[in-house]
Order: structure tokens, then sequence, then C-alpha cells
């Protein structure tokens, strides 16, 4: 019994080295079209609502997740950019329409109305009070909190503009960012989970 | 043996305790553990989800007249 072995000729070498490189260049194509791996622990949280009840949801939402070692980003669009600014009076330079903005939006988290039962103020006082007699923390103690957790504040730049907000007017925060809505949905497409509030 | 480590978040409630739990953690060397305690009827139930996300082992978790007290053993 004779056994053939198969040499390769030239030939077959030239046609492996070539489906090798185009294999090669598939999956860097595909690598690139994914964006790398997710990370399947992060949260990003669209914030939209500037309503207290709203913002107290976000902010235990994403403290909760960055103390389980999460990577949290919170960006604020619209209302909710009102919640970041800074209390006192407006940045000079500004139009009409704009400071109208800024006195009918007033900044921080204090001034913040309940999405139902509101009763004038009278909702939000009681809601505070019970809060505060039950041990519940409040939205300014949970905004700061959210420096100590590490949670990743954007601001939509759209809003910025269309408000008339000035950066200065934002409140201290390490590392906030105005951007725009790529940036967000960037890492919103990298992580597993989103919320819009 | 050292003084084991305890976290009193009595009278806070979610997601402060938790908050709390997870400050309090990375100054306990691996291999120790945290004793935490809590009266927020939203603990049990959280502080083993937090622990499946960290991965630090729940030594144990017992509740008596509503007053939690949860084992927490840091793994790194």
């Amino acid at each position: 019994m004779t056994i053939t072995h198969a040499t390769p000729t030239g030939a077959d070498l030239a046609t492996l080295h070539r489906e090798n490189l185009e294999l090669a260049a598939r999956v860097a194509r595909l690598e690139k079209q994914m964006g790398g791996v997710p990370d399947k622990n992060a949260l990003s949280l669209c914030v939209f609502s500037d309503d207290l009840d709203r913002l107290l949801a976000a902010f235990s939402i994403a403290n909760s997740s960055a103390a389980c070692g999460m990577q949290v980003t919170m960006y604020f669009t619209f209302w909710a950019t009102s919640a970041l600014k800074r209390t006192g009076p407006q940045a000079a330079g500004k139009t009409i329409v704009e400071r109208m903005f800024g006195w009918m939006l007033p900044g921080g988290p204090k001034v913040r109305s309940l999405s139902k039962l509101q009763m004038g103020g009278m909702g939000r006082a009681m809601v505070e009070r019970e809060m505060r007699l039950k041990g519940i923390a409040g939205l300014a103690e949970q905004m700061e909190m959210a420096k100590s957790t590490g949670i990743q504040i954007l601001v939509c730049s759209m809003t910025m503009d269309l408000m008339g907000i000035r950066r200065e007017e934002l409140v201290e925060y390490p590392g906030l960012e105005v951007c725009g809505t790529t940036k967000f949905i960037d890492i919103a497409a990298s992580g597993n989970v989103t919320f819009f509030i | 043996m050292a003084e084991s480590r305890r976290v009193d978040t009595r009278g806070l409630k979610c997601p402060v305790p938790v908050v709390r739990m997870n400050g309090e953690v990375r100054d306990v060397p691996a291999g120790e553990d945290l004793h935490v305690i809590a009266d927020d009827p939203a603990f049990p139930p959280d502080v083993k989800a937090w622990c499946r996300r960290t991965g630090h082992e729940l030594v144990s978790l017992e509740t008596i007249d509503g007053v939690t007290e949860a084992v927490v053993r840091v793994v790194r």
C-alpha cells in the first residue's frame, strides 16, 4: 500500500495566505462595528424631568448602582438641567428670552416641585417633612452623594444653548461635562442598562 | 484578632445604607468581615444584590425585630 503525502504546492500556500488576510480584514471590520465588547456593568440615565420625585428616583437608582460597582452616567437634558443650576443671580449678557427662562426655571435641588400632589407647594413641604422624619435622603444630599460614588454627569449642550444657561451657572461637580447626545448614546450603547426619567 | 468592623445605618433609608456600606468596605482588607446594621426594610434584599454585583461574600444575614445585621466578607 502506498501512502501519498499531500505536499502543499506553492499555489496552495498562496491561496491560504490570501484567505487568511481576507479573514483578518473581516474580523477587524466587525470589531470596529461592534465598538468593542459592551461593558456589562454600566448604567446610563437620560434625566429629562425637573420634578423632585423623578429626580429622587433617578439619583437613588444611580447612587445604588454606583455603589454596586457599576459605571454610572447621568445625562441631563431639557427641564432636568435646571436642577444642576446654581442659585443666585443669572449670568450677564443674556437676551430677554434667556433671562425669562432663568426666572421661570429656578436652579438647585431645593425648589423642585412634585409631578403629583404639588398643591401649590404644600405637597412638596409635606413630602420633605416626611422624608426628614423618616430618614430618607433628600435631593441635595443625594446629589452630594453622587460625587462620592463617582457618578459621571453630562449636560446637554443644546438645552444650555436653548435656555441660555451659561457654563458658570452650573453647580461645581467633579468631571461635569457639557456635550451632545452622541457622546451620551456612545456611552449608553456600550453599557447594558439605560433609563429615561 | 482585630475588632470587627461595624457600620450602623439605622434610621437611614434606601439608597443610603448600601452607599455607606460600599464606602466602608473600601477600607476593609480582603478576607476580613464588615458588620452592617440596618433597619431599612429594603436592606436585606439590597445587601444580597450588592454582594452578587460586587463579588463580596454574604456570610450571614439576620433580621430580629426589624433590625438587620449582615456580615459581609470582603473579596478582592
